[in-house]
């Protein structure tokens, strides 16, 4: 248990020991672990930047179909008036038409009956006066049956 | 445990596994020896720790590591943890330093949990007549590595503190006591060159002699335990009181083994840890005091 030529040889291992591990040991392995360090620290940078991404189109893709309601919304409101209008008009247009037709009508039912009470009246009358003439053919007074003929004549 | 050594007492035993194998260098000079058995298990330890990291460094990828170059890669990142914790300057050699006597110390300590004659028994088969395994338990080893660890804090020391040499020199007459104006100066450059010339001193061989003592008292229990059956002959161990005295030293080494295990870990981290301390002092310039 002395000291001796024993310290000055370790003291020399010593010295390559820490020189090696200073040398092929301890930069390699220190710099695989920090690149692996980078890449896990970018893998989730990226990873974050994804989620903030799809989070903001998630938020886009939102806000599109609210105005893609609202604009539906506006076109079957304006759809629908539209419609309105047009059957209001076209309700107006036909009672309109409808009306023309049936005063057209009635005028014409008008003309016609008048036309043809006259023609009946006067067939009639002269009816009237041939078959008098007939029953009465002797004896008339053309004129006191002219004025009874004229009251028959008015009253049909 | 040293049934092959019915002969010779307790004592011869004992003293036989605290004495190194030596080999004279250097005829009759007592200083020109060299313990054969501590040089070759520490060059072997550092061998090995050598070319296991070297050999994990080479596969090394920043891709998905394998099981032995993540194992590798933990104990690089507990030392890398622990030396950015306290050392405060900016090396390259302070980290590599650190892991070096890290695992080294800890592989020599490791020898003290082989078999206690298992190493010293193949020796024989070889023709080698004893030999201690375990260098952390050698003196000349212990003071070796802190005296290197003390020649990087000499030269950081002098090179690092500004002005270079001297301003070394100016910390060992004006720390730890400051004072002002020139009279104050000089009456406290006395003490304070004693302060730190204890402090020097005290440096390596604190750090040494705590891993020394620790070792070399936990290897001397492991002997006293394997002296419990030291003169048994084969028919010994299976006598009544034989059966007893084995399953006990059995059960004592386990123990100690296990306890072991805790001081080996922990004396390795001190001895790194000191000595990433004595560097940070070195790298320190005092210049806000």
């Amino acid at each position: 248990m002395s000291i001796n030529a024993t310290l000055i040889i370790q003291m020399v291992v010593f010295f390559a020991v820490i020189w090696i591990t200073m040398k092929y040991i301890w930069p390699v392995i220190l710099g695989a672990m920090q690149e692996r360090e980078q890449k896990i620290a970018d893998g989730l940078a990226a990873g974050d930047r994804a989620e903030k991404e799809l989070e903001r189109a998630k938020a886009k893709v939102d806000t599109l179909i609210i105005e893609a309601k609202e604009q539906a919304g506006q076109i079957k409101e304006q759809a629908n008036q539209v419609a309105n209008k047009v059957k209001d008009q076209a309700k107006s247009e036909a009672l309109a038409e409808k009306e023309r037709q049936m005063t057209a009508a009635e005028a014409e039912i008008e003309q016609q009956v008048n036309r043809a009470r006259e023609q009946l009246r006067q067939q009639v009358s002269t009816l009237a006066v041939a078959g008098a003439e007939k029953l009465i053919s002797k004896e008339i007074d053309a004129q006191k049956h002219a004025q009874l003929l004229d009251e028959l004549i008015a009253e049909i | 445990m040293a049934s092959g050594e019915s002969s010779g007492s307790a004592g011869d035993y004992i003293s036989h596994h605290l004495v190194n194998n030596t080999q004279e260098l250097v005829e009759g000079s007592s200083f020109w020896t060299i313990n054969a058995d501590s040089v070759f298990y520490t060059i072997l330890l550092a061998v090995i720790y050598l070319l296991f990291f070297r050999s994990v460094a080479k596969k090394a990828t920043a891709g998905v590591p394998s099981k032995t170059q993540n194992f590798v890669e933990m104990i690089l990142g507990f030392v890398d943890k622990q030396v950015t914790d306290v050392f405060t300057g900016s090396s390259k050699l302070v980290a590599p330093m650190a892991l070096s006597i890290f695992i080294w110390v800890w592989l020599m300590n490791f020898m003290d949990l082989l078999p206690i004659d298992l190493l010293p028994w193949l020796g024989t088969l070889i023709g080698i007549e004893y030999m201690k395994i375990v260098p952390s338990t050698d003196l000349n080893i212990v003071f070796g590595m802190s005296f290197g660890v003390m020649l990087l804090v000499f030269y950081y020391s002098f090179t690092v503190k500004k002005p270079v040499v001297l301003g070394y020199l100016k910390e060992f007459l004006t720390h730890p006591f400051a004072a002002e104006g020139w009279l104050g100066k000089i009456l406290l450059a006395g003490p304070n060159l004693f302060l730190n010339l204890v402090e020097t001193l005290a440096k390596p061989v604190s750090l040494s002699l705590r891993l020394f003592g620790n070792m070399y008292a936990g290897e001397l229990i492991f002997i006293l335990i394997a002296v419990l059956t030291v003169n048994y002959t084969f028919a010994d161990f299976f006598s009544p009181g034989g059966i007893m005295v084995s399953v006990m030293q059995f059960i004592l080494a386990f123990v100690w083994a296990v306890f072991h295990i805790l001081i080996i870990t922990l004396q390795a981290y001190i001895f790194m840890m000191l000595s990433v301390v004595y560097m940070n002092m070195a790298h320190e310039t005092h210049e806000d005091h």
